[in-house]
């Protein structure tokens, strides 16, 4: 596949773009449920489940992807699983993802004023109603904006798995570089396709959050 | 599991990896300062340049915005070779992550110009200051001062965001980790400690940006 840069370059590249999508799809499912867990777990009653809550996101906030991502691969090896590329960047980025969200939505319950649940509470609702029928819808409007958001940082971050050998869109720009040898091009395609995947995105968001504002 | 973790390799290769964490934060301060700096001129250009500027500001912060920094880093090492500029990868790292940083910084700086409204403009210019003496002595300092928290926490970021240019070969702390790696085959071990090297790197400087923050916006303390 050497030669100047023709459609199966292009073919090639459009195949790492749907690599590039379907870790964005498990990135975002998992840390979406790990991100819960981390939520909640971060307003919980008891202390120690807050204060593990909170490590575990001062830690993963605190460690780049990349390294996050060398220690799934070398790690998971270690357990004596020989694992493909994918299931290493994978589990890196659910890690990753759940714990930016379970920051972001923690913020967005915390949002929700505390005099809501006293009115819930003076209504004679239980504990559980009040979160599911008074701080709960509330706190999802509050974060849908923030947490489209971050899917455009998801996109963005599957990039890093190119470099643990997963052959994604960035890793799959590298291939058709090296033999094409022509970077300027390849390397603006690879970008151009990012952008077509994270600018709407990144619209939809700020679109989401005027419509919230003067709400 | 019959893996048995070895460390002994950790006093041989210590210096190399304080050496690293020094590239790290030698190359982040680098880009933060340069980021900083052109974000702020940027967020100016867009809030109160003429028309033109602002368009041109907005088309490159949504495209810095909406791209992975690594396809920005190859862009800039890989794409200006091929057009005939030769930079030297820690050059390249540090331009890609300062025009990557100065695209987030732009938009963080641009929201504290606009909540501290035309008012105060109006009366710097009233008080007879020219446009530039008033956005750099009236508006700046509190738009700054309202943002600076989320400034602090995009440093930390691209402080972490740094690790991936040791694809192309800059020698900072995830180079040296894969140096170490490769002449240890402790992969695991190295990437542990290294990712606890950059946990306290990143824990010591949002130390320091906060106590920036106190240093830069005195009042605000002194009021509290």
């Amino acid at each position: 596949m050497t030669g100047e840069f023709n459609l199966f370059h292009a073919g090639y590249l459009l195949q790492g773009a749907v690599w590039t999508l379907l870790l964005a799809v498990i990135a975002i499912l998992g840390g979406g449920v790990l991100g819960l867990v981390v939520a909640i777990g971060r307003v919980a009653r008891p202390w120690p489940v807050r204060l593990l809550a909170g490590a575990y996101v001062q830690v993963i906030q605190g460690t780049p992807l990349l390294i996050l991502m060398f220690i799934a691969f070398f790690g998971l090896s270690i357990l004596g699983i020989t694992l493909p590329a994918l299931v290493a960047a994978g589990v890196a980025l659910v890690l990753y993802s759940a714990a930016f969200l379970g920051e972001i939505w923690r913020g967005c319950f915390q949002a929700v004023p505390q005099a809501q649940h006293e009115a819930g509470a003076a209504l004679g609702l239980r504990p559980f109603a009040i979160l599911r029928l008074i701080v709960l819808p509330q706190a999802v409007r509050i974060a849908v904006p923030p947490t489209v958001g971050f899917l455009v940082q998801v996109v963005k971050n599957t990039s890093i798995a190119s470099i643990v050998g997963f052959t994604e869109l960035a890793r799959a720009g590298q291939i058709v570089n090296n033999a094409t040898f022509q970077p300027f091009l390849c390397f603006t395609i690879v970008a151009g396709i990012y952008f077509l995947l994270c600018y709407p995105l990144s619209c939809w968001a700020r679109a989401l959050e005027r419509r919230l504002v003067p709400a | 599991m019959s893996y048995r973790f070895d460390f002994s390799f950790v006093p041989q290769y210590w210096h190399l990896f304080l050496e690293g964490a020094q590239a790290t934060l030698l190359i982040s301060l680098a880009a933060t300062l340069g980021g900083f700096a052109l974000g702020t001129l940027c967020a100016v250009a867009r809030t109160r340049g003429p028309r033109w500027s602002r368009r041109v500001v907005t088309a490159y912060v949504e495209v810095f915005r909406n791209t992975p920094l690594l396809v920005q880093i190859f862009l800039v090492f890989f794409g200006l070779a091929s057009l005939g500029l030769r930079i030297d990868a820690t050059t390249a790292a540090i331009a890609a992550l300062i025009i990557n940083m100065a695209a987030y910084t732009s938009e963080i700086v641009r929201a504290g110009i606009e909540a501290t409204g035309t008012g105060q403009m109006e009366a710097a210019s009233a008080l007879g200051l020219r446009p530039a003496q008033a956005m750099a002595l009236i508006v700046l300092p509190p738009a700054l001062e309202r943002v600076w928290p989320a400034l602090a926490s995009q440093f930390v970021l691209l402080m972490l965001a740094s690790s991936v240019t040791s694809t192309i070969s800059v020698e900072e702390l995830t180079g040296i980790a894969n140096r170490v790696q490769s002449d240890t085959f402790r992969p695991f071990e190295v990437f542990s400690i290294v990712g606890g090297i950059y946990l306290v790197l990143s824990f010591l400087l949002r130390g320091a940006l906060w106590l920036a923050g106190r240093l830069l916006f005195p009042w605000r303390w002194q009021a509290a």
